[in-house]
Order: structure tokens, then C-alpha cells, then sequence
């Protein structure tokens, strides 16, 4: 995947202005910064749902939003995207239709991200973190090459967080990309490759070690901080 | 567009309807109740062959205008439709989708209305019986497709319902519902020419007269489809892969 000069303006003011970065097949991408910082709506262009105003978005060699990728992609919203008024397995039935996935399927996506208890449950009663699961279970289905998350571990208990990160690493060994949005410094160690990002621009694009060795501090957060200071001019 | 996804759209929206018994029950019995209670409000059993098919027609057209474009917008604001447009939906798939379902819907809500209507409150109906629930249908179709449109307007639930008296009142005071349209004032019989409700409306009229599928029903059949057709390209217009 790779982003050239990337520019995409909202509400009239820029909120991306102009990344350039490239993801290779297999890696765990981390994009991390603060809230508002853009993370959402470059997630958006890697899609192909958010207009934007220059540059291009390539996936798996296509522009992003081609119709030969909406079998390859899975995408997860920052708000749970799921139908309240239907279970789980009817949720997940249904989008496994529209992809073309088998009822097989479902019952995989289900059993990976460990609602298999709450299946027949109707999605508006989960609690939160079940809630984010089930949206993320359609995220998985019909086996997409690239995954695109969007905060999916907000809410979520440590145990739970620390299964979905091995989740998203045994998907990645089977050659899945992945892309997924933080803004908590604690899971950046457990991404392969970190897009930090500031006020619609890329602040450092590495991997965590790589960074921890260039600001010299061994927490990603003070690391982050430290980077900040850096561009600002000021001393860290 | 492809039939399967079509299918599984239809068949999740009645999925969804399925978990929420009010609004079926609300659905079907509504109109019904409307029309024992016009029954017995007249008590004039003329005036009440004449207003009956008027509401027969208007009721799937005012319930399907409410239903999808307070439906269509939960999918807009919940997130579903932007995940939809990166999955292999068609547009057309999802509105005819919702077309079927809402189709399907519309006639168990006349084919009840009417069957209490003809055996319990004495409605005459000249034409037939088949005729009527296609009419039925058209007319709910008729009202999804101006739901759909009206829905990409609306920024907010409230703002959808509000819709409902901008879009459907008018049309409904000027279809000949309460004034036969021979009587308006010249410029309002001009307004009602273009308003499609009325050549729904017109067509139950056609039924209630005459057991012939007469020139005019065929007339009115067609405006109704083709104001239907014209409506859900429009609506799909507004329905976007990419958003600002
Ligand atoms: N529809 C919109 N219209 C106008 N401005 C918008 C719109 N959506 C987002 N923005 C603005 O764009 C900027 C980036 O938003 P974005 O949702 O991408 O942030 P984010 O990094 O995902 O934040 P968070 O971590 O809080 O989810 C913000 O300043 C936001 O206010
Ligand atoms: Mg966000």
C-alpha cells in the first residue's frame, strides 16, 4: 500500500496536508496521535470513502475505493457499524452475504474475536467492548488482505486487548496487512511499524525501536512528546 | 447489481422488522383501526365507499415515506451505509432491497386494511382484488422512493419526521381526499396535476368504480411507477461512495 501527497480537506480546513508513506504486505501499521490529529479520516481515504482534495491512495497495487478491492479490504468504523437490532450471527450473515463470504465463515470471525457466547444475542444489548467486537468481526470476514481498524481496542479490558493484538499478529503472519488507530502509546510497541501522526502531517513513520533508539527515550510516549518538542524547537 | 446481495438485503431488513413486533404490529393494525374508526365517524355507507380506497391508497404511500426515510437515515448516521460502500453493494442493490422488503410489507398491510374493510365495514369494490394490492404496492413503493430522497435532506431523526407534513401533507390535501379536485380553485387542480399522490390516489378510485382496468387506471399506474423510478434515481444519486 502507499500513500503519495495525500491532501484532504473537511468542514473547509485542511486535515491532511499532503502524507507520503508506504506499507508493506504482512506488516501491523500503527497510526497514532492525538484526537483530531486526522487518523480517522486518512482510515477513510485508505477506504475510499472520503473525497479528497490531492494526491493518491494505491492498494494492493489499485486506487484506493476500486471496485476489485471491496472483497479485499476490511474496514472497521471508529463507531461501531453494526445493525442493533439484529444478533450477532444475523449481523454477521448478512455482511457475509454482501461479500460473498460462506455461513462457515461467520462462525470463524465470531470465535476470533470471542463472542461465541453471544451469537444469538441481539447487538443492541452488548456491553461496549462486545459491541466494538462484533463490528470488528465484520471487519474479518470473507478473509480481506488488508484490514483497516479504526480504534478497535478502545474500552477493552487489558486481557482482552493483549488476545486482539495476538489476533492481529497471527493475521499478519498469514500475510494480512493491517492498519490500526490508537491514540493509546501502550499498544504502539506491538505494531510493527508506527505513522505518528500531528495536526494532519506525519511526525515519524518507523518502527518502535527504530524511534526509541532516534529520541532516545524508551517510552514510545515520552518518545512522542520528545518528537514534538523536536519539530516545535523546543527543548525536550 | 446482483440478485444475491439484493436478496440479503431484503431478507435483513425483514430480519430487523422480525425483532420488533410494535412497529409490525403498528404497521399492519394502524391502518386498519383508521379505517373501522372512518367507518363508524361517517356512518354514511356512500360517503365511505368513496373516502375508503382514497385512504387505502394514501396509507402504504404516508407509512413507507416515514418508515425508510427514518430508516435510511439510522443507516447513514450509524456507520452501516459508509460500511457498505467499501463491501461489493451496489447502490441499486440496496434500494432495491429495501424496495422489496418494504413492498412485501406493504401488501400485508392492505391486504388486511381491505379484507376487514370489504367483509366487516361493507366496502364495495368493483375492480379486483389483485388490482388493488398492486395498486397498494405501487403507491408504498412510491412513497420508500420519496422517503429515500427526503432522507438525504435530513440531518437528523427530527428533521426526517418533520419530512413527513412538508413532503406528504400537501400532497395529501390536494389528492382529493377531502375536496374532490373538479372543486379547488383552478391554480391548486394545477399544483395537484404534478403531485404524484394524486394519480395513486385516483387509481383506488378507478377500482372502487368500475370492475374494467379502464384507460385511466392504466394512465395513473404509470405516472405513479414512473414518479416512483424517477424518485429512486434521485435518491440514489444522493447516496454516496465518497463523503466529504
Ligand atoms: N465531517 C466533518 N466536517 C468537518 N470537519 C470534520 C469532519 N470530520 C472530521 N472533521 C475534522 O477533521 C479533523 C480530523 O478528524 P479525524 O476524525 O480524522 O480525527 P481523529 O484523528 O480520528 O481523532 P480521534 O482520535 O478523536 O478519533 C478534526 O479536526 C475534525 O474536527
Ligand atoms: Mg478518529
Amino acid at each position: 500500500m502507499s500513500v503519495r501527497g495525500l491532501r484532504v480537506d473537511r468542514g473547509g480546513r485542511p486535515v491532511l496536508r499532503g502524507l507520503d508513506f508506504d506499507v508493506p504486505r504482512g506488516a501491523v501499521l500503527g497510526l497514532l496521535g492525538p484526537s483530531g490529529c486526522g487518523k480517522t479520516t486518512l482510515i477513510r481515504s485508505i477506504v475510499g470513502v472520503q473525497m479528497v482534495r490531492g494526491g493518491t491512495v494505491t492498494v494492493l497495487g489499485r486506487p484506493a475505493g476500486d471496485p476489485e478491492l471491496r472483497r479485499l479490504v476490511g474496514y472497521a468504523t471508529q463507531q461501531p457499524a453494526v445493525y442493533t437490532d439484529l444478533t450477532v450471527a444475523e449481523n454477521l450473515r448478512y455482511f457475509g452475504s454482501v461479500l460473498g463470504a460462506s455461513r462457515h465463515d461467520a462462525d470463524r470471525v465470531i470465535a476470533q474475536v470471542g463472542l461465541a457466547d453471544q451469537r444469538g444475542q441481539l447487538v443492541g444489548t452488548l456491553s461496549g467492548g462486545q459491541l466494538s467486537r462484533a463490528s470488528l468481526a465484520v471487519a474479518l470476514l470473507g478473509g480481506p488482505e488488508l484490514v483497516v481498524l479504526d480504534e478497535p481496542t478502545v474500552g477493552l479490558d487489558p486481557l482482552l486487548r493483549q488476545e486482539l493484538w495476538g489476533l492481529f499478529h497471527e493475521l499478519a503472519a498469514g500475510g494480512v496487512t493491517l492498519i490500526v488507530s490508537s491514540h493509546v502509546m501502550d499498544e504502539a510497541s506491538r505494531c510493527d511499524r508506527l505513522l505518528l501522526m500531528r495536526e494532519g502531517d506525519i511526525l515519524a513513520d518507523a518502527a518502535p525501536a527504530a524511534l526509541r533508539a532516534r529520541t532516545g527515550r524508551q517510552d514510545l510516549e515520552q518518545a512522542f512528546l520528545h518528537l514534538i518538542s523536536e519539530r516545535e524547537g523546543a527543548p525536550a | 447489481m446482483n440478485l444475491r446481495i439484493t436478496l440479503a438485503t431484503t431478507r435483513r431488513i425483514l430480519t430487523q422488522l422480525r425483532h420488533d413486533h410494535r412497529t409490525v404490529g403498528l404497521l399492519v393494525g394502524v391502518p386498519t383501526v383508521l379505517m373501522v374508526l372512518l367507518r363508524y365517524v361517517i356512518e354514511q355507507p356512500a360517503i365511505f365507499d368513496r373516502l375508503g380506497p382514497l385512504l387505502l391508497g394514501v396509507f402504504p404511500f404516508v407509512v413507507m415515506f416515514i418508515v425508510t426515510s427514518v430508516g435510511t437515515l439510522r443507516e447513514r448516521t450509524g456507520g452501516t451505509l459508509e460500511r457498505l460502500m467499501t463491501m461489493p453493494l451496489g447502490k441499486l442493490d440496496l434500494l432495491l432491497g429495501y424496495a422489496l422488503a418494504f413492498g412485501l410489507l406493504a401488501v400485508v398491510q392492505v391486504a388486511v386494511a381491505a379484507t376487514i374493510s370489504m367483509i366487516w365495514l361493507g366496502l364495495d369494490l368493483a375492480g379486483p382484488v389483485g388490482m388493488l394490492l398492486l395498486v397498494a404496492v405501487l403507491n408504498a413503493l412510491l412513497g420508500m422512493a420519496l422517503g429515500l430522497f427526503a432522507s438525504a435532506f435530513a440531518r437528523t431523526e427530527f428533521q426526517a419526521v418533520q419530512f413527513m407534513p412538508a413532503f406528504i401533507l400537501p400532497q395529501v390535501l390536494l389528492c382529493g381526499l377531502f375536496v374532490p379536485r373538479e372543486q379547488m380553485a383552478p391554480v391548486l387542480e394545477q399544483i395537484s396535476v404534478v403531485l404524484p399522490l394524486t394519480y395513486a390516489v385516483d387509481a383506488m378510485v378507478e377500482l372502487t368504480r368500475t370492475a374494467e382496468v379502464t384507460g385511466t387506471l392504466a394512465r395513473d399506474m404509470s405516472v405513479v411507477a414512473g414518479c416512483t423510478l424517477l424518485a429512486l434515481v434521485l435518491g440514489a444519486a444522493t447516496l454516496r461512495r465518497r463523503t466529504p
